[in-house]
């Protein structure tokens, strides 16, 4: 693998979540750790840049490498290590989150953090530091996790607690694998007494409902989430509907046994009752021209007018989008991109008041909103606030890409004079103006000096890293 | 060479990129700021450095971010070839369109014989494209796109009492071009052909007739159209299609008698 004879069998086309995004790379999977420092040495030696790579289901450039090699950690992928009496649990990398419920849930635990897919990686999950439904409660993934190993590009192999190394703890979780490879990740799991939770849906009116919904619910709840229909305007701006939900108690469920089984978590095969779920994109792909998606959200508000409270399995909650499947290809050629931002509460009902009207009298609605309630912590490149995040999706087409992009650019502008921030995991505009000012000058200078310490010959380098941290 | 790194992608701020060789003057340089305009991010190579560094600035300024990088090479180092282009896709972020526009036109005499020029315009304008074509092929047909582009010329069309190694060198990198297009177009690749007829350019500021002359811009224009078209080979300007035919079929005892 010198230069010029880097195989072009490894030669791939890799994309964002998207599918908005493309880039040319040389893929390599490891099977174990030796691989994996192998391929360090031979990328230093050929002077090629290395993006780590879990299941790709970021929404930007995180985990892309442009012309230069990525690194998938898929094929690392064993539960290591898994006490149903304490439950602790230790896993490679590639770990998804799937696997991990599936895993843990028949002995009565739940991951205590997870995304709105069932599909991202252990590695993934830390890189980016995800957070759930349950932020405001629970803060992120990186809270739960006890310990973890980790390789730097040098080949040194490192163990970090929040007491030790507690530098690099704090800065490789959140650090978008620009520090090192997390090879080994051990976790705190939350006890379940049921596979169910209980679920209260209610409608709210405007924007402010909204919030105040997200802000008053929260201290009652284990989860609570929003969704915004992004399409109405006025006095009906920000209406959607609140999903909160509880876990149930011990003796709640007469037949926890079964709820906690994997197949009765496991949705029907027919979503909706009706659409089989194999065809639904191409369902989904008549509403993605603005009225239709006026038209499905308006159905769904309506729908939820009528308070509601059901019992839901945990699955079923988390991960429904993962039940449309591929259901973001309805979105056609372009893709799509999120522009998720963080607000104080303090500040959010303005700002995204702003953004919405904004986005509405431009013709560049967003299809999908999604707020949840939020609390800061303590990792380096927090996006986290004592606030809101409202996470909109926007389709891409071959003629909105000047007209998006430069809305997202005052978007950006309001979020920083309301005193918010961004994500990483998400956003693609994100300019390094706009990332100096959110994380603070100082911020940037010590992930750069950690970097530097952890990967003197700067090789791990995303396309992100570049368009953000690049000089 | 400019260190500084090419503007990075997004998925709103898309950038298709490319490799030019024979970039510093002539054809090359304005068809460097043609898809410069067109938004892509652009490896140029050639010899003289301090034009193509003029060339980067003026694309770069007018821009407001780097579009342009120089790379200085001369393509009769064939050994350096692979290397270099293994490590400008890596400077691009990857590959979208390769064109190999260097090219070497050495006055003879009518009745002068001389293997050392000849010699040279064969290594410029077909030993170095065997050089990097290669590794583009390979490079586009593994990812089952790309593009590819090479500049040939009318006179690679016949062979003429005033340069045969010109035309010879011309009409071996068409037939190459060709061979390469029956290659790879079944892995979405596309290889064009571009043959000017006169351009006004240094190349043929001593030439003696020059029938039919256009600017360089005109040429980097109608070459991007041809271009954009994905067409396999493109005349520029396009009479020359229909001069060239009838040129072609001038039977050999007419050509013979002739001093073009
Ligand atoms: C439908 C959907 C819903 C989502 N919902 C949420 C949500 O609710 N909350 C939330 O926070 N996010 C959410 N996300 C974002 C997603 O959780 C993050 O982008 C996550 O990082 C993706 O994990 P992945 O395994 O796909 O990682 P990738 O996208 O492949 O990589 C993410 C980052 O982690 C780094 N990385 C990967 N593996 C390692 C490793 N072993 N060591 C070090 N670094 C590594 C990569 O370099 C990259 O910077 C959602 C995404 C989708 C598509
Ligand atoms: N002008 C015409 O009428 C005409 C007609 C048909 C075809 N063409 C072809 O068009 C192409 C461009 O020519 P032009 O008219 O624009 O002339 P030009 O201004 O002389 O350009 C020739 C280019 O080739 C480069 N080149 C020459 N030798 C090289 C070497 N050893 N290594 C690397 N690069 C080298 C030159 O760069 P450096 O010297 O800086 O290295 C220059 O950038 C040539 O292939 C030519 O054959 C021209």
């Amino acid at each position: 693998m010198t230069n010029s004879t880097l195989s072009l069998e490894r030669l791939t086309t890799l994309e964002n979540f998207g599918h908005s995004l493309q880039a040319q790379s040389h893929l390599y999977q490891p099977v174990n750790t030796e691989e994996l420092a192998e391929l360090f040495r031979q990328a230093k030696k050929s002077g090629q840049t290395v993006t780590l790579r879990g299941a790709g289901r970021s929404y930007n450039d995180a985990a892309l490498n442009g012309g230069g090699i990525v690194v998938s950690l898929q094929a690392m992928n064993r539960i290591l290590a898994w006490n149903p009496e304490t439950g602790i649990v230790t896993a490679e990398p590639g770990v998804t989150l799937q696997q991990l419920w599936q895993h843990v849930l028949p002995d009565g635990w739940w991951p205590p953090v997870v995304s709105g897919t069932m599909f991202t990686t252990l590695g993934g999950c830390l890189g980016a530091n995800i957070h759930g439904k349950n932020n405001f409660k629970k803060g992120t993934i990186g809270e739960h996790v006890l310990e973890f190993t980790a390789r730097l590009p040098t080949g040194a192999e490192i163990t970090c607690l929040p007491t030790k190394n507690g530098d690099l703890f704090y800065s490789m979780i959140s650090g978008l694998g620009m520090l090192g490879v997390f090879t080994s990740i051990t976790l705190q799991m939350k006890q379940m007494y049921s596979g169910l939770l209980n679920v209260h849906a209610f409608p709210v009116h405007n924007l402010q409902e909204q919030l105040a919904a997200l802000m008053e619910g929260a201290p009652q709840h284990d989860y609570i989430v929003g969704w915004l229909d992004s399409t109405a305007g006025g006095k009906s701006l920000g209406r959607g509907q609140i999903h909160a939900a509880d876990y149930l108690a011990a003796g709640d469920d007469p037949e926890a046994q079964k709820t906690l089984q994997v197949a009765y978590q496991t949705l029907p095969a027919k979503f909706f009752g009706l659409v089989p779920k194999n065809l639904l994109h191409y369902f989904m792909a008549t509403f993605m021209i603005n009225p239709g998606v006026w038209l499905v959200n308006t159905a769904k508000y309506v729908a939820s007018l009528r308070r509601g409270e059901q019992r839901q399995a945990h699955a079923a909650f988390h991960f429904l989008l993962d039940y449309v499947p591929d259901w973001e290809l309805s979105y056609g050629r372009g893709g799509l991109i999120q522009y998720q931002s963080f607000l104080p509460k303090e500040t959010a009902l303005a700002a995204w008041t702003e953004i919405l009207t904004i986005s509405q009298k431009r013709g560049l609605p967003s299809y999908l909103g999604v707020t949840k309630r939020h609390r800061p912590d303590k990792f380096l490149l927090s996006h986290a606030v004592d606030g809101f995040s409202l996470a909109l999706d926007f389709k891409i087409t071959r003629g909105n890409r000047a007209k998006l992009s430069a809305m997202l650019q005052d978007f950006d502008k309001i979020v920083l004079e309301a005193g918010g921030r961004f994500y990483f995991a998400k956003n693609s505009e994100t300019s390094p103006e706009t990332a100096r000012r959110y994380l603070g000058a100082e911020t940037v200078e010590r992930f750069k000096a950690l970097k530097h310490r952890t990967d003197p010959n700067h090789l791990l380098e995303s396309d992100l890293y570049r368009r953000v941290f690049g000089e | 060479m400019t260190d500084k790194k090419f503007a990075s992608a997004s998925p709103l701020r898309p950038r298709k990129r490319a490799i030019l060789l024979g970039a510093s003057s002539g054809i090359g340089a304005a068809l460097a700021r043609r898809l410069a305009h067109e938004g892509y991010s652009l490896a140029l190579v050639a010899r003289r450095e301090e034009m193509l560094e003029n060339l980067c600035a003026a694309i770069n300024a007018e821009a407001g971010e780097v579009h342009a990088r120089a790379y200085r090479h001369d393509v009769r180092e064939v050994e350096s070839a692979a290397a270099l282009f293994a490590q400008l896709t890596q400077d691009l972020g990857g590959l979208d369109v390769f064109i190999y526009n260097s090219g070497a036109l050495l006055p003879v005499g009518l009745k002068e014989f001389d293997a050392e020029k000849d010699l040279e315009m064969t290594r410029v304008n077909y030993l170095g494209a065997l050089a990097w074509l290669n590794p583009a092929a390979a490079y586009f047909q593994a990812l089952k796109r790309g593009q590819i582009v090479g500049m040939g010329s009318v006179a690679g069309d016949r062979g003429r009492v005033g340069a045969p190694a010109y035309n010879a060198s011309k009409a071996a990198l068409h037939t190459y071009l060709e061979a390469l297009r029956n290659r790879l177009t079944r892995y979405g690749v596309n290889v064009l052909t571009i043959k000017p007829g006169f351009v006004a350019t240094d190349m043929i500021k001593n030439s003696p007739r020059t029938p039919m002359v256009i600017s360089a811009e005109q040429a980097a224009e109608d070459i991007w159209q041809a271009m954009r078209a994905r067409r396999q080979t493109a005349y520029i300007p396009a009479q020359w299609g229909l001069l060239m035919h009838i040129i072609r079929h001038i039977p050999s005892f007419i050509f013979r008698r002739m001093t073009f």
